[in-house]
């Protein structure tokens, strides 16, 4: 089915001519009073407008956070874990309406949105209410008379930076251990998807307690440094990539406050001998999982963007994987057939043609696709790339540099030495795959790659419970596990004595 | 300015927009080659001295007084030798300042300048 594009007669989601910051339970208009257009990448063409925050407007979102924090932080595990709970029930019933509206913006495949981003959002929230129960401190006694009791407290206001990739997904796991932790919370969405975290706002205000979460869209020029470089926030989250990774390292280190970055990958998708051992249902899988770097049109941090095959199953491995690719329907993102979506913008598109360009001069062959594909109609505008593939050397740049698009790099290995040291000739270490039906090796390149998640027979899943987070300058953290709960506080220890006796000293 | 022949150069609308930026700053800028992921793969510009360096950043060159670094591990896996400095159409990524209303920095190769270059040789691996 196809569903109606926002703001169009007929389409389950409404759209206001424009979305002012979400402050304080509130809809504030920027202090300065200016809005930019916000485009999908599916026509080119203008969705709403959002406001075009300054500093001004950070400080306000600060205001409130701070006015908020200590009533948040005062609520027992079990009225945070209601409040997170009711996100999750109202998300839910608002499941397609929020698929819609991020497929729109985002130019991610509404079937992508409705069976992973969206369901993923609500496990998410429902994950950390269930953490936040389960909390625990700890105690120690440290002798007969003395104890050492430990307290998980919050650190206060966080800064919260996402991308653009999956905007509310990457909301939602900011978010949820924020809360769960008892911390309140500054968000800015990326710049080209600012849009649908507003809508989520408004599913959710509601249910929500005024100043908990704070949401002001804008240039990162102009507000991220008033936001990261703060001194107001105990903490800042991000994700993105490397250079401005390490900018804000800097600004956490100047106000002396932790950080946490998932960075950016170049994740390598083993593929041994044994996938096409037997024609079945675990074959058709294998091809499915290096089709994947096709999955939310390669815009993925931890893409499966270089595929390494053992040399002896290349041609028949690959052919079938070709097959598959040329199958893959592109187009209208609203369309629940469609499997591969538009970039998310123009710049987006311009790199991605860029890197075949520079694959091509560098020898790379290019198996399938390498251009800008034509979809034509409304959509001939749009930022759309076709599925491609490049067989070269794990040397080159367009196996060491990442793309961000649907572009996969292949070569070869000849045995488990050669793959491990090919998947790990990268500067980056979020995520790998490895493909095989004999365990004991699985198991072994599982732990010798230099990597923070190694998807083993599966690839692209994201459960909550699951730790996620790199290796290398892929970053420093993790997410999407209850050991965020531990990354969104702080410990109080009270040393307590029970014995009346001086200790002799003075 | 640096000892070695500097790496970097820009096009005439690059220079452009770093006198305009330079004029309404105040003062210089620096840019930093970024290396993947969702806003990667541009330089990063920001007001000089706001990105910290190190020993691990490599100072390609100058371009009418502003810096050009990349991380000497990027600088090394992406063996290139040529930065070319330009603008496009639309907004900057990260926190990088714009080039000029809806305009950002961008590098090219020389590679990418001229198609016809001959490919680089490489150890191929293909069984």
């Amino acid at each position: 089915m196809k569903y109606v594009a926002p703001g169009q007669p007929g389409s389950i989601v409404t759209v206001e001519p424009r979305y002012e910051n979400f402050i304080g339970g509130k809809w504030l208009a920027p202090v300065q009073g200016k809005y930019r257009t916000d485009l999908s990448p599916a026509t080119a063409g203008p969705i709403t407008e959002v406001a075009q925050s300054t500093p001004e407007d950070v400080e306000l979102a600060l205001d409130a956070a701070h006015a908020a924090k200590d009533g948040w932080a005062e609520k027992s595990a079990a009225e945070r874990a209601a409040v997170l709970n009711s996100i999750a029930d109202a998300v839910e019933a608002n499941k397609e309406m929020l698929a819609v509206a991020e497929s729109w913006e985002n130019g991610k495949p509404v079937r992508e949105t409705l069976n992973a981003d969206i369901p993923l959002v609500v496990d998410h929230f429902r994950y950390f209410a269930a953490a936040a129960r389960a909390e625990e401190g700890r105690s120690t006694e440290i002798d007969k008379d003395l104890v050492a009791y430990h307290f998980r407290e919050p650190l206060g206001v966080i800064g919260q930076i996402i991308p653009f990739n999956f905007p509310l997904l990457m909301a939602a796991w900011k978010l949820a251990p924020a809360l769960a932790a008892g911390n309140c919370t500054v968000l800015k969405p990326a710049s080209p998807t600012p849009w649908s975290i507003l809508k989520l706002a408004e599913v959710i205000e509601d249910v929500l307690p005024a100043g908990v979460i704070n949401i002001v869209t804008g240039p990162g020029a102009e507000i991220g440094k008033a936001l990261a470089a703060n001194p107001r926030i105990a903490k800042i989250a991000f994700t993105g990539e490397t250079v401005t990774g390490r900018l804000i390292m800097q600004y956490a280190a100047q106000n002396i406050i932790p950080s946490t970055v998932e960075l950016g990958g170049k994740s390598p998708n083993i593929f041994f001998s044994d996938v096409i051992a037997s024609d079945d249902e675990f074959l058709d899988k294998a091809v499915e999982g290096l089709v994947l770097y096709a999955f939310n049109k390669g815009e993925v941090c931890t893409c499966p963007s270089r595929a390494l095959i053992q040399a002896d199953i290349y041609d028949e491995f690959m052919s079938r994987a070709l097959d598959r690719i040329k199958t893959i329907r592109q187009g209208n993102p609203l369309d629940t057939a469609t499997q591969l979506g538009p970039q998310v913008s123009a710049q987006q598109l311009e790199k991605i043609a860029s890197y075949v360009e520079i694959g091509r001069n560098e020898g790379a062959q290019v198996l399938t696709g390498g251009q800008r594909a034509q979809i034509g109609g409304e959509f001939s505008d749009g930022y759309f790339f076709q599925p491609t593939v490049l067989k070269g050397d794990n040397k080159m740049r367009v196996f060491q540099e990442e793309i961000f698009g649907p572009v996969l790099a292949v070569t070869t290995f000849t045995d488990e030495a050669d793959a491990l040291a090919i998947a790990n000739d990268t500067l980056y270490g979020l995520g790998a795959g490895v493909w095989t039906r004999d365990g004991t090796r699985a198991y072994k390149m599982g732990r010798a790659i230099k990597a923070g998640r190694v998807w083993t027979n599966c690839y692209h899943q994201y459960p909550a419970g699951a730790a996620f987070g790199g290796y290398k300058i892929s970053g420093i953290g993790r997410e999407n596990h209850r050991m965020m709960l531990d990354h969104y506080s702080q410990t109080k220890n009270l040393l307590v004595s029970y014995s009346t006796k001086p200790l002799g000293l003075f | 300015m640096p000892q070695t022949p500097a790496r970097v150069t820009a096009t005439p609308a690059a220079r452009e927009a770093i006198t305009r930026l330079r004029a309404a700053r105040g003062g210089p800028v620096m840019f930093i080659q970024s290396g993947g992921c969702c806003a990667g793969s541009t330089p990063m510009c920001y007001p000089a001295g706001e990105f910290i360096t190190g020993d691990t950043d490599v100072l390609l060159g100058e371009i009418d007084g502003c810096p050009f670094y990349i991380d000497q591990r990027l600088d090394a896996a992406w063996r290139q030798d040529e930065f070319i400095l330009d603008i496009e159409a639309g907004q900057p990524e990260g926190f990088s300042l714009p080039a000029g209303p809806d305009l950002h920095f961008v590098t090219r190769s020389p590679a990418c300048l001229a198609p016809a270059a001959p490919p680089q040789p490489f150890e191929r691996r293909d069984g």
